[in-house]
This record gives structure tokens, C-alpha cells and sequence, in this order.
């Protein structure tokens, strides 16, 4: 039911952890649903320097959270920003229909940590 | 993966030799319509008569008492609708309960838009209704009740055979879905005091596309499929003979076997059950301890997905299967354990393994060895554990909304 990079991506997953004294973070998801995303990224001069992420879910919700922060380490902010839970399903060659939902949360964790970076850096 | 592990045996259980040997002739020679009068139909109408004595014995029932069905499914269906319509004039009341079979409650739900009150029985933590709940839940208009025998999830027994009691009493028809009791405890529809009881052929060693419905003499169902005169003019359908002596020659096993399997498997479970607890921490077991059929042990592994375990499972070679929202192909969480109270992320952490006949103590040991590195791999990527404090984590996060 799960492509070869799913499962590739949920047997070894890349970049797990948390970054300590992270530039941004981002947590979305809802027990309820079955998955929770949290996602830390280090920003240097606008680019993505390193990101890491912990997920509580099912192997797509884990597969995209691995996908996620392989598309994004090195990226700018403004590039990173255009990824969208599809380009992170596609990456993976696609997902099981009822998991695009669900389980694709990735890219709004990457968002939310975006957003968390921004608002720290206004305020700082 | 050399290795193959079946721990998924309330799922479906694999066709036992005897059964298959059994229903061979009925695929090559014996081919004819049991409803034909010459010759080639002469030896599967013996074959479905032989194997409805045999399916009737097993219940201790009549065979006229029998009707084969395609399923558990339909079983379940034949008795609820055809009880329900057939009652109709006398009242539009139903007795349920939260954890039952989607069969069951689909079924229901379906009788709800068609007019029918139904009341749902709720459950405690260890899974069980309250008796004096469904005395007062019944009313002049309950023409049914239908409460299953052993829940599929948790393995969970209810005590059926004061259910039957109590509907007597208030003279209500009383359904069991017994499915997932067939085999692994004893079934008798005169001491379980049912007026209807479900039981399908795949859980029982035999094949798909069988089942059976017994149907207490002076108990009327409407027919849901309408054909010919088959099974009493209550089940029309050419007879799938094959699949019948299937089903049979499965109860004739179960029965002649059913004393040392279940201590076999009850042995195994409980072997199971106590060494992942044991090894792993965080881990609840869900339903009652002892009220449980032998082969079942569903258990939560706290601060990780079912679904997630599954497949590191499942590249072991380990089959089983889980409560998780991700593995019904819903988006909601496991409904018999949420309506035990256990919290949304317990639900779907849960993982159930029901063994099964073939099922060794060396492949418990095997699942024993393999799951305490699995689950503590998982829980080392999960937002909601502490790797430092070994225990959960409060985190808040934004909500989105599942739908």
C-alpha cells in the first residue's frame, strides 16, 4: 500500500530529533487524528541550515516528516515556503488516498516553524 | 523476510487440511444443484444435510434450525433486519451495545433511518455493559436485543447467557454475533438462552464466503435476500455446497478439539501478553483480564502509533493488527476502545494479537525478543516521550481537526 520510498523513508528516517536552542519551532497535528508533527529548524542569513523533526503517527505521517526535512535543509526561507504537503506527497511517489489528509501534515509543520522563526525574530 | 508469523487470527485464520480435504469433491465431482432432483444433485443435497446435522450439533440445535448464509456479515444482518421487520407491528425498539461489529452496528444504523429506536449500551474501562443498564433500557416497544458474545477487539466475553435471561423475562428476542467465540469457547444456544446466534466459517479454520445464522424454532425472519425456496424460503441463493462441508467439518473440529486449543492458547496469550509487559514499559492492556476469550490480547503501547508498529512488525514477518485510525481505513480511532475511555492517542497506540492453532511458543518468544527495540525506536521519535525521564511529555500543539 505504500511506495518503496515510503517505507525507505519510515524504515530510515533522516534528520530525527530536536535541535536544541532552535530558531523556530513548529508542532501541528491532533492526537485525536492519530499524528503529531513537531519540527525544529536553524536558520542562518534567511537559509535553512539544519531542521529535525519527532512525530507520534503512522508511517506516512513519519514518512513525510523525514521527506519534509530533506527538501528543506539548505533551502532559503522564501523557497521553503512554497512547499506544500503535495510536493512532499509527490516526492515520496505519492501516498495512500485516505493518508493525503490525514497524515500529510509535514509541510504545515514546516510552515508553523517558519512562522515561529519570524515572530521570534520580530520580537527579538 | 524468510520469516512468517501470524498473529492476526481474529482477522482471519488460514483453511485447516481437514476442511479443505473435505470440501474437494464438491469443486470436481459433486458439482450438481442440491435443489435438482437427479442424479448429480443427489450427492450435495446428502452433503449440505450432513453438514447442516453437523453445523447443529456443534450448536446444540435443531438442524431445521440452521441457515447457511455467506457470512458473518449476513448472519448478522438476517438476524437484526429480519427480526426487526418481521416485529414491526409490535414495536420499533432495539437494544444494542457500542462495541459491536460494524456489522451489527451499520445494521442498526441503517434500521435508525428506517424509523427503529435503537439504544446503544455503553461500556466500563475493562469493556464490560452493565446488566441493570439494559433491564432498564427495555421497553414495550424492544422487540430485539443483539449484544455479541466476544468482541473481535479486545477479546472481551459478555455474559450472554444472563443477556438471554433478562430478554426472556421481558419476552424480547435475543441476537448473539458469536463469531469470534466460535472455537475458542463453547456454544450452546440452549444454555446461552439466544433466540438467534451468528457464527461465520473463516474464523473458524474453514474458508471465506460461509456462514451460518441459527434461528430458535417460532422465530420469525424476514428474508433480506429473496430467491427461491432455499434454506426455508428464509435465505434465497443456490447453496455453496462446498463452502457448507466447509463450514461443517470446521465445527466438528472445533469441537473435538476446542479443550486442548484453548489451553494451548491461552498458555501462548498469557505468555505473550506478560512478556511484552513485562519488558516493555507504558504498555495497558485493554479489555477484562479474565472475562476474555484465550486467544486474544489487544494492548496499548503508550506514546507511539499502532500503525507505525505494525509495519516495523509486519517487516519482521509478524502480522497483527491494530485499533490505530490508520490501519480501518477511517480517520477515527479504534470505537470499542474510545468507548472504553481510553484517550484518543492510547487508542491509537493500540496493537491486538490473536493467536491461533498453528501459533508456537517459540514465535511468541520471537515477538517477545523483537518489539521492546521497536517500540522503544518509535518512542525515541515521538514528540510525546521523554528519552531523558523515560515518560510522557505534556504538549500542546495546534489542533487540526481530523475530517
Amino acid at each position: 500500500m505504500y511506495s518503496e520510498k515510503v517505507m525507505d523513508h519510515f524504515s530510515n528516517p533522516r534528520n530525527v530529533g530536536e535541535i536544541e536552542n532552535a530558531d523556530g519551532v513548529g508542532t501541528v497535528g491532533n492526537p485525536a487524528c492519530g499524528d503529531i508533527m513537531k519540527l525544529s529548524i536553524k536558520v542562518e542569513g534567511d537559509v535553512i541550515t539544519d531542521v529535525k523533526f519527532k512525530t507520534f503517527g503512522c508511517g506516512a505521517a513519519i514518512a513525510t516528516s523525514s521527506m519534509v526535512t530533506e527538501l528543506v535543509k539548505g533551502k532559503p526561507l522564501d523557497e521553503a515556503e512554497k512547499i506544500s504537503n503535495a510536493t512532499v506527497a509527490e516526492a515520496l511517489d505519492g501516498l495512500p488516498p485516505v493518508k493525503m489528509h490525514c497524515s500529510n501534515l509535514a509541510a504545515d509543520a514546516l510552515h508553523a516553524a517558519i512562522e515561529d522563526y519570524k515572530k521570534k525574530k520580530q520580537g527579538g | 523476510m524468510d520469516r512468517k508469523i501470524y498473529f492476526d487470527h481474529n482477522a482471519t485464520t488460514p483453511i485447516h487440511e481437514e476442511v479443505f480435504d473435505a470440501m474437494v469433491p464438491y469443486f470436481k465431482d459433486e458439482w450438481g444443484n442440491p435443489s435438482s432432483i437427479h442424479w448429480a444433485g443427489r450427492g450435495p443435497k446428502k452433503a449440505v444435510d450432513e453438514a447442516r446435522e453437523k453445523v447443529a450439533g456443534f450448536l446444540n440445535c435443531s438442524p431445521i434450525e440452521v441457515i447457511f448464509t455467506s457470512s458473518g456479515s449476513e448472519s448478522d444482518n438476517l438476524a437484526i433486519k429480519g427480526v426487526a421487520f418481521s416485529m414491526r407491528s409490535k414495536g420499533n425498539h432495539i437494544i444494542t451495545t457500542k462495541v459491536e461489529h460494524p456489522a451489527v452496528l451499520n445494521t442498526c444504523k441503517y434500521l435508525e433511518r428506517e424509523g427503529f429506536d435503537v439504544t446503544y449500551l455503553g461500556v466500563d474501562a475493562d469493556g464490560m455493559i452493565d446488566l441493570d443498564e439494559l433491564r432498564d433500557s427495555i421497553t414495550p416497544k424492544t422487540t430485539l436485543i443483539t449484544v455479541m458474545y466476544a468482541n473481535n477487539e479486545t477479546g472481551v466475553v459478555f455474559p450472554v447467557a444472563e443477556i438471554g435471561e433478562i430478554a426472556r423475562e421481558h419476552r424480547v428476542t435475543f441476537h448473539t454475533d458469536a463469531v469470534q467465540a466460535a472455537g475458542k469457547i463453547p456454544l450452546d444456544v440452549k444454555a446461552l438462552n439466544c433466540d438467534l446466534l451468528s457464527i461465520s466459517g473463516h474464523k473458524i479454520y474453514a474458508p471465506k464466503g460461509v456462514g451460518a445464522l441459527y434461528v430458535r424454532r417460532g422465530v420469525r425472519v424476514v428474508p433480506i435476500i429473496h430467491g427461491g425456496h432455499h434454506e426455508r424460503n428464509r435465505r434465497g441463493g443456490t447453496e455453496n455446497v462446498a463452502g457448507i462441508v466447509g463450514l461443517a467439518k470446521a465445527c466438528e473440529i472445533a469441537a473435538r478439539d476446542m479443550e486442548e486449543e484453548t489451553a494451548h492458547l491461552r498458555r501462548l496469550r498469557d505468555r505473550l501478553e506478560e512478556g511484552l509487559m513485562k519488558r516493555i514499559p507504558h504498555v495497558k492492556r485493554n479489555g477484562h483480564k479474565d472475562k476474555r476469550i484465550p486467544n486474544t490480547a489487544n494492548l496499548s503501547f503508550e506514546f507511539v502509533e499502532g500503525e507505525s508498529l505494525l509495519l516495523n512488525l509486519d517487516m519482521l514477518g509478524i502480522a497483527a493488527s491494530s485499533g490505530s485510525a490508520c490501519t480501518s481505513g477511517s480517520l477515527e480511532p479504534s470505537h470499542v476502545l474510545v468507548s472504553m475511555g481510553l484517550t484518543p492517542e492510547l487508542s491509537h497506540g493500540s496493537v491486538r494479537f490473536s493467536l491461533g492453532r498453528s501459533n508456537t511458543e517459540e514465535e511468541v518468544d520471537y515477538l517477545i525478543e523483537k518489539m521492546p527495540p521497536i517500540v522503544e525506536r518509535m518512542r525515541s521519535m515521538s514528540p510525546l516521550w521523554c528519552e531523558v525521564e523515560k515518560k510522557g511529555v505534556d504538549l500542546s500543539f495546534e489542533e487540526k481537526t481530523c475530517s
